[in-house]
């Protein structure tokens, strides 16, 4: 089964450079940053695209920096539906 | 591809959101340490609180400690309490607005030393509102003294030779104790360490407000947390300190949970 995937994004200004995230990562996805910010922490930073939104690093983070996204599984069966459907084919998908 | 097919592929393409900073949390920058079990515990808090939708009908109890200026960032109705008596005060809130969801928030110093009477007497009348405990063994705004909690042989500030069970007594277990007393409705312990105690921390939490509308006594939420200051570590070495140290002698677990009659009577 292909891999689910996610993406993070994270508030560098309100990251206290606690570590949890990092080690909680099952993907090994986060790393520490090199630079600082305002309050003069290091921060957690996106080092390789390989994340799958489990939500384990948000969850761990104290002080909520950390929003998920993940790629919704019945969305990508739509689009393969939908590349099938030849040109002369009229679709109209309700709110989408 | 037809042309809205293009439009439509282009738009599965995004992402979906799955977890975000809770609503009810206000926007600010928490004062707490780095990677301090406390500031997950208001954020799972609110989690909860938006999750059941009772941000309007909720109102909290501040302590004095580490967790004095809650008010600041949860956004429901608080109330600060005088040190310990946080359980009081909320006995006074729910007697005048039954209706309404109570929670205390208390650390140790405060719920298991300076409070313990307020703290029995209350689960002993069997009040109904939610008692959040965050045991992190230590008194962490002071400076690291030892608290009641603090466990055999820890150095501490007041204790710098490890804590002696002769002269200082063994850490006492608050929510077993107060589990024995029959007006305590749900007792529970779990922590905040890990994405998976998050997770069972969050559900405890549900339960705990859930049960309040049954009006059937106090519900305690233990969470033992982590005192990466207090205890002179980093925040992951401090995690892992707790699981060695705290967790042998608070093992995470329901104590104490309703019985199928208790909840259909």
């Amino acid at each position: 089964m292909a891999k689910v995937k996610g993406e993070v994004k994270i508030a560098i200004e309100t990251c206290k450079g606690c570590e949890l995230c990092i080690h909680e990562c099952p993907q090994e996805t986060l790393v520490m940053s090199d630079e600082l910010n305002q309050r003069g922490y290091h921060y957690a930073v996106v080092a390789i695209d390989n994340c799958t939104g489990c939500t384990n690093c948000a969850l761990v983070c104290p002080d909520a920096c950390i929003t998920v996204y993940r790629e919704q599984r019945g969305k990508k069966k739509l689009v393969a539906q939908l590349s099938n459907i030849t040109e002369n084919v009229t679709i109209t998908i309700d709110g989408r | 591809m037809s042309e809205k097919g293009t439009v439509v592929a282009e738009k599965a393409s995004e992402m979906d959101l799955v977890y975000c900073r809770p609503e009810s949390l206000l926007d600010v920058r928490m004062h707490y340490c780095p990677g301090c079990g406390h500031t997950t515990t208001h954020k799972i808090l609110m989690e909860v609180i938006d999750q059941l939708n009772i941000q309007e009908e909720t109102i909290g109890v501040a302590p004095v400690g580490c967790a004095v200026l809650a008010y600041e960032y949860l956004n429901v109705d608080m109330h600060q309490a005088a040190h310990g008596r946080a359980t009081a005060v909320a006995t006074g809130i729910k007697a005048v607005q039954p209706d309404k969801y109570v929670f205390t928030y208390q650390g140790d110093g405060d719920l298991a030393a300076i409070g313990t009477a307020e703290t029995i007497h209350s689960a002993n009348r069997g009040e109904n509102f939610l008692i959040i405990f965050i045991n992190n063994g230590i008194y962490g705004m002071t400076g690291g003294q030892m608290a009641p909690t603090t466990p055999i042989g820890e150095k501490t500030a007041t204790s710098p030779y490890g804590r002696d069970k002769k002269t200082a007594g063994a850490p006492i277990d608050i929510t077993n104790l107060l589990a024995q007393l029959p007006g305590t409705f749900y007792a529970t312990r779990q922590a905040v360490h890990s994405a998976n105690a998050v997770r069972k921390t969050k559900k405890a939490l549900i339960k705990a407000f859930e049960y309040q509308k049954l009006d059937k006594g106090l519900c305690i939420v233990e969470v033992v947390s982590n005192c990466p200051s207090g205890w002179k570590l980093t925040p992951y070495e401090s995690n892992e300190w707790m699981k060695e140290h705290m967790m042998t002698i608070y093992p995470l677990g329901d104590i104490k949970t309703p019985s199928k009659e208790d909840l259909l009577s």
